[in-house]
């Protein structure tokens, strides 16, 4: 069923994107201090949001990229909320 | 047909280079070095991936919010990515041990937060 070139790319990318989730996901509960699980937690709002564009191909439905755009704007405020906490909290 | 090839090829890339990414944030020994990591690799990624949508749907609107979600990851990674190692500094979290140079070492005033000069 699944034939068409695009289609296996999506498949392939949607499984190495897996792996990637899993080792940010590892770094995230492992990470020895803070700023360690901002980065992780960062990283995995960008695989996400490449999960959601390898899904696209999947399903031909282009109207997902509107919850990457959402994602975008979201993740770097929450980085940004996290770190002038910390900040905040060391000085 | 030839662009859902190159579509095809693009998509792979870019997981690929955030299978990079996770693998150097999981193996790299040092804060500084993981973002370096984490950060660069996977905007490139997702980059990459959107380019293989732009040619694979060639449609106006996917172009348009293609180019704004890459425009706003290239340019909000570097000020996240800023914000974080300076908190790392500031929480005094130990380099690695293979560290050549600390140009803020003994310089930078960490109750005032004033950079000295030589």
């Amino acid at each position: 069923m699944t034939n068409s070139p695009i289609e296996v790319a999506a498949l392939i990318s949607l499984a190495l994107m897996m792996i990637s989730f899993f080792l940010a996901f590892a770094r995230l509960a492992r990470g020895p201090s803070t700023p360690d699980r901002i980065v992780a937690l960062d990283l995995i709002t960008v695989i996400t949001m490449g999960t959601i564009v390898s899904y696209i191909f999947l399903t031909k439905q282009v109207v997902f990229l509107y919850a990457v755009v959402v994602l975008a704007l979201v993740a770097f405020l929450g980085t940004v909320a996290y770190a002038r906490f910390l900040e905040r909290r060391a000085l | 047909m030839i662009g859902e090839w190159i579509a095809a090829i693009l998509l792979v890339l870019g997981s690929l280079f955030m299978l990079l990414s996770a693998v150097g944030t999981w193996r790299f020994p040092d804060i500084f070095t993981r973002m370096h990591a984490a950060t660069k690799a996977s905007s490139f990624g997702v980059g990459l991936m959107l380019a293989a949508g732009v040619v694979y749907f060639n449609d106006g609107w996917t172009i348009v919010q293609s180019v704004l979600i890459i425009v706003f990851i290239f340019l909000t990674a570097p000020v996240a990515a800023h914000m974080i190692g300076r908190v790392a500094y500031l929480l005094k979290i130990p380099l690695w041990e293979k560290t050549v140079v600390d140009e803020l070492q003994n310089r930078y005033d960490l109750k005032n937060h004033e950079l000295a000069s030589e």
